[in-house]
């Protein structure tokens, strides 16, 4: 299949699944089947693209026209294949986790499950692939739509309550968002995603900052940005693969990959500094980084402690971006791997003891270390590596952002930075000691092999990741590419 | 044949009624196949003339072979030739669900429905074709009298809520002539093209601006803009759930449509044309707003729907008032596409309505379960409504918002974007309801309601399948139909 | 205004009083034969106004005498806006007929004509 249609196959290819997994609900073995081979091909598809995007090359693909002037327009820039590397890599294991941990609980409407998992997945693509604001736009609306049925999946009036807290703050950001696209669309007609940003000089200071204002508003909802945040820890009654890959990783991710596209490919570094957005961008940021972490410490819901943990690192992207030194760009775009892989892992673990035990809150979870070591020795390898322990992917990003914060000539964020990694460590380490040194020694029992070994996969990754960083995937590789583009862009290549 | 098809719009459904009528005094069963045909040939008809307008320009057709502006001309451009597309196949759609609605009515009074339903459609149509102000008014007049006797089918209720229809509807179209006679005071014509022939130059004059004025206000009550909505919640509740999903997808469409002809091609914007469309924006986006908050407040469905559309009356207001051909351009779309949605929110309101015999909110507790196919097209009209993508009104919202900010007219996008939200409330409600709600067990010996009959399911998926495809493919519709039925720019 | 002008202007008046004594019985009369009666008034005030279009001073009827004879229009009174009204009475007799029906169910299914006590009933 040439390239360029490639990029609409992989959003494609798992929208046709979902068909066919609503139409196979009688067969459960035939409809896991169809999410598989969907996880597969789209991986493949993406994982085809590295080589010719890491050489330079432009792959591109509009395949219909929206509007006058604007269609429906997908390319495979460096950040963009970044995310949607992660994302599919992401979703093959999580279907496996999502299998398992399914079917040890029995639970029910598994086939609207799986249909409404790969059609996220599927705009998830699109986000990552959208070449202009508008095709982002739709996807970001039909990924809020199409995670709705998931995170009321247990239909308690919990969840319905968390469901309905999701779309109100959603939707609102969405409009945000939306008023803000029309405006820039006027400002800059037909104009598309750019390194270094298309704004410059279309307009004035004020209302350059009304629109920033109104963007961040839009893609902060789903990136968890404070104020913006309460529906991520509300959100957790979904079951715990969705929490895993979509709250860890896609929904989140794709506001803080909004953010950055933002930041990098509307505005423009230059644009921000100008109008002194990037000061009060990387505050909301810090104070997000900060509070989220101290808020995690009060935290007994081992997935709700997870969750302020996911609101404080994404912040860390967020806090890249407004700095946008090239390596602080870079860190941040590759946060979005090392975070993902890592906090997947987390979630996992949290799935897999939930199946086994029905513990979910962390002063029960003494002695499980010692039933489930592989788990929680996954756990406490993800916990390091968010805290920024060296060897492990966290490092690299924040690594990068903290050199970036000193070349951008905000050294005073390196400090929210350190103060970060402590409070990691100060709400994590105690759910590993807890596991492994408190409560009565049993003989290891995992939690079956379709929980345990995703688990293992992705924090073998995140170690991977640590120590190279460029490892199969070339993630390093990109995002520092993209991060260079933004920052200096050249002709070369751009459109 | 195509020189004749601008008369063949009108005449095949009026000249149908009168065959139906007799033929349904022996035959009801013949009488509804013959009126099925005659609007399928109708909405042929239309689409025929449509293409034509479109490759050729306009038709021209003058009635009796007089020519104007002494006789009365009809005149299909591509925008009379959309609207008379929607307008037929609209016809044909709702006459095909309205199969078992008819059903429970007397043989007798089956060929009587019938008839009725065509005059309607001929009235609705001659509106769209006319080139001549006063055969506007009778057209208008024939089309509500149609309207004022189906929309009374429903119940006690409903002819109350006709009645008060009819007195505000008549009073209407009653200001309307008095508009049009003081055009016809200052300019001697009352064809369309010849009125705006003459007109520049008179601007000032005080009977200009009266005919102005009377005109909106008169138009302005037949197609509900807030404040002078009234007569329309009622009427869309109670009628027949088939005469209001025409209704409401068509008749106030092209009121819509009668006034943008009016202010837009026979005055040009002159004079106070153009001074009447910032106040029609401000009342636009009351109506927006209003419509929206009002329809929070209600727990039937179809009275909810009603206000919506009360709503969604501004939005095309809106488009209207910013004037600019980007906003005509979404305004229009917006016509489409706010037809075809509502028109499906009807049609599944009134097949639950059918099943369940249910419309109020607490009724619609788990109805999904049963009516998986039909809440499945009421949940996709339902994010047209909100302006959800890739569904038609994101796009012929996003028209609006880009026309708005390119006309330096900011507030009004904010109006939209909160109308959206509202929307997105009361809409979520009725599906929250339905998906999540506990269906009620059913009383002992019955089954549970099941899915709607065929014949009330076709047309509500198809209209579901039109929502999404439109928003797909919007950007044909704009560029073959719509960037052909704008107002040619005129200087004022 | 001088009393000439008044005078001169009359048909405005009577067009204009007949307007609002419609408007005030369809508004405020609560019997709904009534209120039809108000709007008959109504649509009669839009007759005479456009009949008054068609008036000349010295003006004969629109009738020729033989017709070999020239028209001469300005001689004649108008005869376009007699034939609007025509249709204009024809529809506003249909309105009437299409009212009395509907009044005449109202009667049957609630046993009250009276605006007052049939909205009580309605919005139960």
């Amino acid at each position: 299949m040439p390239l360029p249609d490639r990029l609409p196959a992989a959003i494609l290819v798992s929208l046709a699944a979902a068909l066919l997994i609503a139409l196979s609900g009688r067969r459960p073995n035939v409809r896991e089947s169809w999410t598989f081979a969907a996880a597969a091909i789209k991986l493949l598809l993406v994982v085809s693209l590295v080589p010719a995007v890491a050489r330079g090359e432009v792959v591109e693909s509009s395949p219909l026209a929206l509007l006058p002037g604007i269609d429906l327009h997908f390319r495979a820039d460096p950040f963009g294949l970044l995310f949607a590397l992660v994302a599919s890599t992401l979703w093959l294991v999580t279907s496996v986790f999502s299998v398992g941990y399914m079917r040890a609980g029995g639970y029910a409407r598994q086939t609207s499950y799986f249909a409404w998992f790969a059609v996220c997945l599927s705009a998830t693509m699109g986000i990552a692939f959208a070449a202009n604001l508008v095709t982002f736009f739709i996807f970001y609306e039909i990924l809020t739509i199409a995670t709705y049925p998931l995170v009321i999946h247990f239909r308690t009036d919990e969840a319905k309550r968390a469901g309905r807290q999701y779309l109100a703050y959603t939707l609102v950001a969405g409009q945000a968002l939306l008023l803000a696209i029309a405006a820039v669309h006027v400002l800059a007609p037909g104009a598309e995603f750019q390194p270094g940003g298309f704004l410059a000089g279309r307009a004035g200071t004020p209302v350059l900052a009304v629109l920033f204002a109104l963007f961040i508003i839009g893609v902060g909802v789903k990136a968890g940005i404070m104020p913006l945040h309460g529906w991520l820890p509300a959100a957790m009654v979904a079951p715990t693969p969705v929490s895993a890959l979509l709250h860890a990783v896609a929904v989140v991710k794709a506001g803080a990959f909004g953010c950055v596209r933002i930041v990098g490919f509307v505005f423009g570094v230059d644009v921000l500094r100008a109008i002194g957005a990037d000061v009060a961008l990387a505050i909301a940021a810090s104070i997000t980084i900060v509070l989220a972490s101290i808020r995690a410490l009060g935290e007994g819901h081992l997935k709700r402690r997870l969750a302020y943990s996911t609101i404080g690192q994404l912040s860390y992207i967020v806090l890249g971006a407004a700095l946008g030194s090239a390596a602080a760009l870079a860190g941040a775009m590759f946060h979005i791997a090392a975070h993902g892989a890592m906090k997947i892992t987390m979630f996992f673990c949290a799935g897999a003891i939930y199946a086994k035990t029905h513990l979910e809150q962390i002063e029960d979870l003494g002695g499980i270390g010692r039933r489930m070591p592989v788990t929680m020795g996954a756990f406490a390898v993800c916990a390091l590596g968010l805290a920024g322990t060296p060897l492990l992917a966290g490092f690299i990003s924040k690594w990068n952002i903290g050199l970036g914060a000193y070349q951008a000539g905000h050294p005073a964020f390196i400090a929210v930075l350190l103060a970060s990694g402590l409070l990691n460590f100060a709400y994590f380490m105690p759910i590993v000691r807890t596991a492994f040194l408190d409560g009565e020694g049993t003989k290891p029992d995992e939690a079956g092999i379709a929980l345990a070994l995703p688990l293992a996969l992705t924090s073998a990754a995140a170690i991977l990741l640590g120590i190279f960083p460029d490892a199969g995937l070339n993630l390093y590789h990109l995002a520092w590419e993209a991060a260079r583009q933004v920052v200096s862009p050249d002709t070369r290549g751009v459109l | 044949m195509t020189a004749h098809l601008p008369i063949l719009i009108v005449v095949l459904p009026l000249a149908g009624a009168a065959a139906v009528a007799l033929l349904g005094l022996r035959a009801g069963r013949a009488a509804r196949g013959l009126a099925l045909a005659i609007l399928a040939a109708s909405a042929a008809c239309a689409a025929a003339a449509l293409a034509a307008a479109v490759r050729t320009g306009p038709l021209r057709y003058f009635l009796g072979g007089w020519a104007p502006p002494w006789g009365i001309e009809y005149v299909v451009d591509p925008l009379a030739g959309g609207m008379a597309t929607l307008v037929a196949v609209f016809a044909l759609a709702a006459a095909v669900y309205a199969g078992p609605f008819v059903e429970r009515l007397r043989p007798r009074d089956a060929g009587a429905f019938h008839a009725v339903y065509l005059l309607l459609t001929a009235g609705l149509l001659g509106i769209v074709v006319t080139g001549d102000l006063f055969n506007l008014y009778v057209f208008l007049e024939i089309s509500s009298l149609a309207a004022y006797g189906l929309l009374a089918l429903g119940g006690g209720r409903s002819v109350l809520a006709s009645f008060r229809y009819l007195l505000l509807g008549t009073a209407a179209g009653t200001l309307y002539l008095l508009g049009v006679g003081c055009l016809y005071a200052v300019t001697g014509t009352l064809n369309m093209a010849d009125v705006g022939a003459r007109l520049p130059g008179q601007f000032d004059s005080p009977a200009v601006t009266m005919a102005i004025v009377l005109i909106v206000v008169g138009l302005a009550v037949k197609m509900a803009l807030f404040p002078l909505h009234g007569w329309l919640p009622d009427v869309y509740t109670y009628a027949p759930a088939p005469v209001t999903a025409f209704v409401a997808g068509v008749m106030t469409k092209v009121s819509a449509y009668a006034l943008l002809r009016v202010l837009f091609f026979v005055l040009g914007l002159g004079g106070a044309a153009s001074d009447v469309l910032p106040v029609l924006g401000w009342v636009a986006s009351a109506a927006a707003l209003a419509g929206s908050v009002m329809a929070l407040a209600q727990t039937d469905v179809r009275r909810i729907l009603a206000y919506s559309s009360v709503g969604q009356m501004g939005y095309i207001v809106l488009g209207f008032a910013i004037g600019t051909p980007l906003a005509l351009t979404g305004a229009l779309l917006h016509v489409l596409n706010h037809a075809v949605m509502k028109a499906c929110l009807f049609l599944s309101a009134g097949t639950v309505l059918y099943r369940t015999g249910e419309s109020q909110l607490h009724g619609y507790e788990g109805v999904a379960r049963h009516m998986p196919l039909t809440l499945g097209a009421f949940a996709i009209a339902a994010a047209s409504l909100v302006g959800l993508p890739p569904t038609g009104g994101f796009f012929s919202k996003w028209y609006l918002l880009t026309a708005a900010f390119d006309a330096g007219r900011w507030p009004f996008a904010v109006v939209l974007a909160v109308s959206s939200l509202l929307s997105a409330v009361y809409m979520f409600r009725v599906i929250e309801r339905a998906y999540l709600g506990e269906a009620p067990e059913p009383a002992p010996g019955t089954a549970p309601p099941g899915e709607a009959p065929a014949g009330m399911l076709a047309p509500t998926l198809a209209l579901a399948a039109v929502v999404l495809l439109l928003g797909i493919f919007n950007e044909q519709v704009v560029s073959h139909v719509i960037a052909f039925a704008l107002p040619p720019a005129r200087g004022h | 205004m001088t009393a000439a002008d008044a005078i001169a202007h009359g048909h405005y008046w009577l067009t204009a009083a007949l307007l609002l004594i419609g408007l005030y019985a369809m508004l405020a009369a609560p019997n709904l034969i009534r209120k039809l009666m108000g709007m008959n008034v109504f649509m009669t005030a839009v007759i005479v106004f456009f009949i008054t279009l068609g008036a000349k001073t010295g003006s004969s009827p629109p009738v020729l005498p033989d017709h070999h004879a020239q028209a001469q229009a300005a001689a004649y009174s108008n005869p376009l806006p007699h034939t609007l009204m025509l249709t204009a009475i024809v529809v506003g007799v249909a309105m009437t007929g299409v009212a009395l029906a509907l009044i005449i169910r109202i009667q049957q299914r609630f046993g009250t004509l009276d605006e007052r006590e049939l909205l009580r009933r309605l919005r139960e």
